[in-house]
């Protein structure tokens, strides 16, 4: 797992949660800039019935990341989400650590 | 995500080989290194990803791939299932560190005493062997008695172990190194071995005693600068 910072393995919770019958998405954090929260490789494995296990962010952006999710698990396209300060969603969703993100969100297929 | 990609990357992060998944963030195509047939720049920042374990993008022309690194997991070996064994194990794994723990004495290398650890009963000479320690293997000998601890440190200091600790008081540890010399270790394998183990937090309990030798592997794993001791805010030097 890269930087080994979080013993629970999302990817094989998402996995579970595909062969329990549920749409599924994983969002990864690809690029950080500033005093962002989670490394780049970071992991959320999201459920279009709502559920969530890892994290993307301290908390701040993993609502708008879940929206993008549903979208593109209901589209079957990936997405490439820009989170930062000079972003106006970024306010919306209260990054407010003053770092910038970048998120790909794609379905599980 | 494919299914399949998602089965193939797991599969090898089960048999903990090293693996790198590489996304084209323009469409989500991905890729497994080692694996699949790539362009050799791709294989490159596979391989540095791997060496730094840090996840980062590469751009190849006009495409941008991230370059995700899997390692398997790193391992502490304790030989001893001792009290301070106990302690260590629920800290491990959040750490990120699969812990194995080694006793032959079986009434201590018990499931019961340490729920959740694989544990090995063989003689340390044996289980050494069999883990194969690597430059991704803590090894923290805990039983004080050099019939235990000594065929494991023979074998840590021969391997490429990046951390190698003994608990032992000084003089326990002056007799350790003279005992280790004998079997031909030299005065630069003997600076690998943290003795006293653990950082010195005047750790007094168990539990102490366990933070300041996770502490100290960490600090190992993370090259932290280590013994520059930080003035406490208020007190008079």
């Amino acid at each position: 797992m890269t930087h080994n910072d979080n013993a629970e393995d999302i990817l094989a919770i998402a996995a579970t949660w595909k062969a329990a019958g549920e749409d599924v998405a994983i969002a990864t954090v690809v690029e950080t800039w500033g005093s962002s929260p989670r490394p780049a490789g970071s992991r959320l494995a999201i459920t279009k019935s709502g559920k969530l296990a890892g994290s993307v962010s301290g908390g701040c952006i993993e609502g708008a990341v879940a929206d993008a999710a549903r979208q593109s698990m209901a589209s079957g396209a990936p997405q490439l989400l820009d989170f930062g300060i000079s972003d106006e969603r970024a306010w919306e969703v209260g990054l407010s650590c003053g770092g910038k993100v970048k998120v790909f969100v794609e379905p599980l297929s | 995500m494919k299914g399949a990609t998602l089965a193939r990357l797991q599969a090898e992060r089960a048999a903990k080989r090293p693996a790198v998944l590489l996304t084209r963030l323009s469409d989500g195509a991905q890729m497994l290194w080692p694996g699949d047939d790539m362009p050799e720049a791709l294989v490159e920042a596979s391989k540095a990803a791997l060496g730094s374990e840090e996840a980062g993008n590469v751009t190849l022309g006009d495409e941008t791939w991230f370059i995700h690194p899997h390692n398997p997991p790193l391992r502490i070996i304790v030989v001893g299932a001792v009290h301070i064994a106990q302690a260590m194990a629920p800290m491990a794994a959040p750490l990120g560190f699969a812990m194995v723990v080694v006793d032959p004495r079986r009434a201590f290398a018990s499931e019961e005493r340490l729920p959740g650890v694989t544990l090995s009963t063989d003689w340390p000479d044996e289980a050494m062997a069999a883990l194969a320690p690597d430059a991704r293997t803590a090894v923290v000998t805990l039983t004080h008695d050099p019939k235990l601890d000594d065929p494991a440190l023979d074998a840590a200091l021969k391997s490429e172990a990046f951390y190698i600790g003994a608990l032992g008081s000084r003089r326990t540890h002056a007799k350790r190194v003279a005992r280790l010399t004998e079997l031909g270790h030299n005065a630069e394998a003997m600076g690998r071995i943290h003795a006293p183990v653990g950082l010195n937090i005047e750790a007094i309990t168990a539990p102490e005693i366990a933070l300041s030798i996770m502490a100290e592997i960490v600090a190992a794993r993370r090259g932290a600068a280590l013994g520059a001791v930080r003035p406490i805010p208020g007190v008079a030097a």
